[in-house]
Parts: C-alpha cells; structure tokens; sequence
C-alpha cells in the first residue's frame, strides 16, 4: 500500500493585520478526497484562513502545502492545482455564461480538445442549459453560485477552496449544490468549504471549528455531537426566558444555558441542580417552567458551548 | 508567459469595453470632440479676433490705421471706446483680445515727424490668440509703416526717424501666423492621444478591483505579464484607431499637408501609445475605483499636456527653469515628431532626438508596469 499525501497540510499558520491577529496559529491536516467543513461566527478568520491556501495573502508565520506546495513560496504551482470560490461572488456579470466560462477556460488552459465537453458539463450542472448567452449579472444567486462552482472545476483541480459558496441561496438550491460536492469528492476531489449554516456541517466528513483565528474543534459531525458538552443538555419551555437565562447562569450544576429559538437549551454538570429541581427553583423566582427533556445535541450547542466557553460569542451563529 | 491565456484576458477586456458605456465614450466620442474644440479653437478664433478702439483723435488719419486693422477680416471691432474707464472695463470682462489707443495729437505727431506711435494692449489670458494677435498687429503696422515711409521720403527727400516703429521683420510673423494652424494641429493630435490613452486603461485594473471580480482573477495560475497584456492589447488597438481618426481629420478636415511616411508616423505612434497607456496602467494598478483612477489620469495628464507640450506655447519661449521641466512631460516629443512628419517630412534618422526622448520614456514605463502589478490582496 502506498501512503497518500494530505491535499492540505496546515502548520502554524498566522496571518496579522498591523497588530490585529486574524489567524492564529492554525494546524489542520486534510486527507485527498475530504470534505471540510469550516465553521466559525464572522470575523473568526475562515476567509483569512483560504485567501492564504490560494496564495492571495502571505502567511504572517507558519507554513501550509496545497497539493504539495508552499502556499507562501510557490503560490503559482498552488494555483494550477486548486479551485476557488471567494466569498463574494466575482464572476463577470457584463459577461454571458457562456464568456465566462470560456474566460476561465482560457486561464486554465484547458485543452481545447476538452474544452467544449468541459463547459458543457459545468452549464449542465449549474443547470443552466438553454442560459448559455445570458448576462450573468441578471442570473438568480443560486444559478450564480452554482456557475461560479463551473469556472472554478473548468480545469479539474484536485483541492477546492469554497468560501461561504451557499449563503444567501434558497434552501433547495443549497442542498443541490452540497450533492455537486459530494459529486466532486467521490470523484476524489479534496474540498475546505466554509459556511455560516450549522445544518449544513452535516454534510461535511470533518467539520473545523475556528474562533477569534484559533482553532477550537475538529472532528466529524457526530464525534463532535458525542462529546465536549462537559454534561447532558436539556430542553426547557419556560417565560419569560431572558430572566431564566438570567437566573441560572449563577446557579451551580448549570454549565451552560443559551436561548435556542423559543427555549432554553441547559447543560447540567453532575452533583449540582438536577434537572427535575429546575422547575421549582424556576417557579420560586416567579418563572413559569415545564419538566426539562432530555435532547441530543446538535452541532450548534456543541459549537455553541466550545465559543462561549473560549469567549463571549454566545448566539454568534 | 503562455499567449492562449493573453488572448483570454484581452478577449474579455474587449468584450467589457464594448459593453461599457463610459469606456467606449473615452476610446470613441472624446478625440471626436476635442478635436473639434481644440481643433477649432485654434483655427476659428484667429479669423474674428475682437478688437476694441479708443480713438482719441478720430481724424481721417487716425481711421485710416483702424481701417488698415480691420479689413483683412482679422481682426473685428467689438467696441468703440470713448474713455480710459471704458478700456479697463472692455478689458476686464473679456469683450476683446487687443484694444489699440490712438492718441489725440496722431495726425499731427505723423505730419510733423514721419512717425506717430499708437498702443496696443492685449488680454494674454489665451496665449495662442495673443500671440497670433500679436503678430498680426506688428505686421499691419509695419506695412503702415513702410508706406508712410516711402510717401514721407517722397515729399521730405529722406527716411522719418524710425521712432515707434515696429522692430520686427513683419514677413516671418506674417508667415507664422499664418501656418499656426498647420502647426499647432499636430500638436493637438498628440495631446488627443496622450488624455485619451491614458484615461482608457486607468479604468481597466481599477474595474476590476471595484467590481470585486479581482479576488477570482488572480487566484488563477494567470501572471501579472500575461493580465498587463492581454488588458493592454485592446486599449493599444483603440490608440491606434484614434491615431488614424485623428490624423486623418487632420489631414482631410484641417488641411494640414502631410509630407511624411506613413511608416515613420507608425512606428513613432506605436512608441507614444507604449508610454500612455502604461501610464494609464500605472495609475490604475494603484487607484482602486475606477472614478478615482480616471480622474487622477486626468489631472496627471491634463495640465502638463496641455500647457507644457509646445503643442501651442512654444517651449523655447518659456523660461530656462520650465524649458527643463518639459524634459520630462512625453507628450512634447511626440509633438516636435508630429510637426516634423507632418510639414518637413522628416524620417527616423531625423527625428533621433525627440525619438531618443521617447525611447527612454517607454523603457521607464515597461520597466515600472512589468513590476507594478502583484497578485496578492495584501
Ligand atoms: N485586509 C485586512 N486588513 C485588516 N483586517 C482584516 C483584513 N482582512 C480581514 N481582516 C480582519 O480579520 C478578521 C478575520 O476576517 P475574515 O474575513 O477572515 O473572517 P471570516 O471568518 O471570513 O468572517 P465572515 O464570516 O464574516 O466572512 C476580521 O476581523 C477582519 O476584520
Ligand atoms: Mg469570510
């Protein structure tokens, strides 16, 4: 058996701004074919973090391999091997389908024998067949996304960089590109893919959770489900809920309470409050509460619970 | 450098200059109408130039020399003035270029001596007419002069004493103020190109920065070589099409003779377009929006162009301290290469100098442009 090279290999990365750290020492491995999924509230550094795997940035310290180059040294051999979505659309929209593609088709290089295949395929799969010569700024974001996923293909990089590619696309459209993804990595394409949408980290076969530039988390979606919580959580209706959350912040046994749409979502440490005081001790401060559930958690409490606990991000996501 | 990859950028640039409005008015209406405003600017005026006269004597004499300025159709008399105060005031508001003052005791200063001096006072805001003015004026005077001259050497056996005489050979003015248009149309050519070419391509890295399309460019293997000309190619093809259209107005509308080669006039043009679109370049890679860009290649190019190129004020006529400054404002060779093509017919060979100026130049701007561009965010 032949050991497989890591498409990425991150090692003390840091990017600084004047005196502003954006990164901070970051170290991630991610194996060929692997779907990563970046996640961290605004500002964590997750664009930071890709501009500088694509060569766009010079890392302040530390070092990263993309297909086995130095992103700081031979940022050219990175750029022949990757593909790459910025987190602001930036395809030309006084440009067809059509021109677009064949623009960066030309920048590729991609063999002219191919090409015609190869941009059918990227139209057919941004499902804009029949769109061919319209001007791209007048597409929907989904159709745009979805084109701007084709250029960045055109050329079959073997490693992805797709910043925020779904936000501020419909649901539907979402889950058609998230199944594009999975296309490309069974086809053995490696993709880093940041995101603001939790549900969307379930797709993903590792998920990377980053604050304020450092790393806080790394694991696949139900490893990280499994354990962290630091207790079991429970699902609390209660009113008015700004005062229990106020209340039990305080209280021993509580590690963790956070508004979760209309409930409370509570993590209860052995030997403290038990879950079925809550309510009593609730009602004695004049706070109507029902008998706390037991829930899974999701990604967001875990996610939750390791920002808040490395900083005041609480509802960040 | 991989030429498909350049062909893509330049395929693209065009494509966005043909779909943008502001681009095409900069590449196809702005030589149109500055040739016709410079153009017509010089060649108009110069016909009707206003004249106000304050004849303080009114004798038949003294309107025998008003006459003598008015009826080639130079000049045009836009006031008659009956006070020092009307002067100053028809001065100040512009109502003419030249004002002469004929003093009251002309006829008889003329009987007595031979030779009776008059004023002539001009507003040298616009210097080109001024200077025309000017030389029209010591020319009607000097042929005032000679017959005045010969008619006194008549009746009195000898010349009149040459007090207030014009001491300027009139037929050298006559023939420069008359060729001004031949000359100075050339110039305004050069001017054309080097407003217009650097305006054109200060818009074309700064669209892309503003328009955010900049991150995606250059996360592709394409290099700055390959983006500096494949984005200049089109530009280049512009500047040379707004040559031709200018030249040929020049040629066809102003009736400037052309006695050069047109391979001379090519290659030099070629020169001139490498210099002001890397200028344009230059600007752009540095400015991030495009109004700024453009406005900066504005006021870059405008003021030293205009004012500093010899195109209409003559650099051997400005002070030692300014004449060097030219040194370094491009457009002035182009200019002395323009006119020497155009009405001496000068080849290469001939124009070394100005060529020379012009090489250097280019070598700066290739220099600086293939280094100016870096594809990073930071
Ligand atoms: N060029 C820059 N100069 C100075 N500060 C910067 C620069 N680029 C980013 N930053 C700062 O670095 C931090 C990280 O930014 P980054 O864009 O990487 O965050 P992000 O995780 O992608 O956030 P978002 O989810 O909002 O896209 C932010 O605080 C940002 O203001
Ligand atoms: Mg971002």
């Amino acid at each position: 058996m032949t050991m497989v090279e890591p498409a990425i290999i991150i090692q003390g990365l840091t990017k600084r701004f004047q005196d502003f750290t954006a990164v901070d020492h970051l170290d991630l491995t991610i194996n060929q074919g692997e779907i990563v999924g970046f996640i961290g509230p605004n500002g964590a550094g997750k664009s930071t973090t890709i501009r500088m795997l694509c060569g766009l940035l010079q890392p302040t310290e530390g070092q990263a391999f993309v297909a086995g180059f130095n992103v700081g040294r031979q940022p050219e051999a990175v750029r022949e091997h990757i593909g790459y979505m910025s987190q602001k659309f930036s395809l030309y929209g006084d440009l067809t389908v059509r021109e677009n593609l064949r623009f960066f088709g030309g920048l590729y290089r991609v063999p002219r024998h191919d090409r015609g295949e190869r941009m059918a395929f990227a139209i057919a799969m941004a499902g804009l067949a029949g769109r061919e010569d319209v001007l791209v700024r007048t597409l929907a974001s989904g159709w745009k996304q979805r084109l701007a996923l084709g250029c960045a293909i055109l050329h079959r990089p073997p490693v992805l960089f797709l910043d925020e590619p779904t936000s501020g696309v419909e649901p539907e459209a979402r889950r058609q590109f998230w199944d594009l993804i999975h296309e490309l990595a069974a086809g053995g394409v490696t993709t880093l893919v940041s995101t603001h949408y939790m549900d969307e980290a379930e797709y993903c076969n590792r998920v990377a959770l980053i604050n304020r530039g450092k790393l806080v988390a790394i694991g696949s979606p139900s490893e990280l489900r499994g354990h962290q919580l630091g207790g079991e959580l429970f699902e609390m209706d209660c009113a008015p809920l700004g005062a229990a959350l106020k209340v039990l912040t305080d209280v021993p046994g509580v590690e963790e309470a956070a508004i979760f749409g209309d409930k409370l979502h509570i993590v209860l440490s052995a030997g403290g409050i038990t879950a079925g005081d809550l309510p009593g001790f609730l009602g004695a401060r004049g706070i109507h509460a029902d008998p706390p559930r037991r829930v899974t958690p999701s990604l967001e409490d875990v996610f939750v619970h390791l920002v808040s606990g490395s900083h005041e991000t609480r509802g960040a996501f | 450098m991989n030429i498909r990859r350049v062909f893509a950028m330049a395929f693209k640039e065009t494509l966005q200059v043909w779909r943008d409005p502001r681009s095409l008015a900069i590449a196809l209406l702005m030589p149109v109408m500055q040739m016709v405003m410079l153009g017509y600017g010089v060649s108009l005026d110069i016909k009707h130039v206003p004249l106000c006269v304050y004849d303080q004597e009114n004798s038949q004499e003294s309107r025998a020399i008003v006459e003598r300025f008015t009826a080639p159709g130079w000049f045009s008399i836009s006031q008659t003035l009956v006070s020092e105060a009307d002067l100053r005031n028809a001065m100040d508001r512009g109502e003419c270029s030249m004002a002469i003052v004929i003093p009251v005791d002309f006829s008889r200063t003329l009987a007595t001596t031979g030779s009776a001096p008059i004023q002539a006072i001009f507003d040298a805001t616009d210097v080109n007419t001024t200077n025309i003015a000017l030389g029209y004026a010591q020319g009607t005077v000097a042929q005032a002069n000679a017959q005045t001259s010969a008619q006194w050497k008549a009746a009195h056996g000898v010349h009149p004493s040459p007090v207030g005489q014009v001491d300027v050979e009139p037929s050298t003015w006559f023939n420069e103020t008359l060729d001004s248009r031949n000359f100075i149309i050339p110039g305004v050519v050069a001017v054309i190109l080097a407003l217009v070419g650097a305006q054109l391509t200060s818009l074309t890295i700064s669209r892309e920065w503003e328009r955010g399309t900049m991150e995606q460019l250059i996360s592709t293997p394409v290099t700055a070589l390959e983006v500096m000309l494949g984005k200049l190619m089109p530009y280049f093809l512009i500047g040379l099409l707004d040559a031709a259209f200018c030249l040929v107005s020049a040629v066809y509308w102003f009736d400037v003779p052309f006695r050069g080669s047109l391979g001379t006039l090519f290659v030099t043009t070629v020169l001139f377009l490498i210099v002001v679109l890397g200028i344009g370049y230059l600007i752009s890679v540095r400015i991030r929006s495009q109004l700024g860009a453009s406005q900066i290649a504005l006021l870059v190019t405008m003021l030293p162009t205009t004012l500093l190129s010899g195109y209409t004020f003559p650099i051997e006529q400005m002070p030692a301290p300014i004449q060097a400054i030219t040194l370094i404002v491009y457009p002035r060779y182009y200019v002395t290469i323009l006119r020497a093509i155009f009405l001496k017919g000068s080849s290469l060979p001939d124009l070394w100098a100005p060529l020379l100026g012009l090489f250097i130049f280019a070598l700066i701007i290739i220099w600086l442009a293939t280094r100016a561009f870096h594809k990073r965010l930071d």
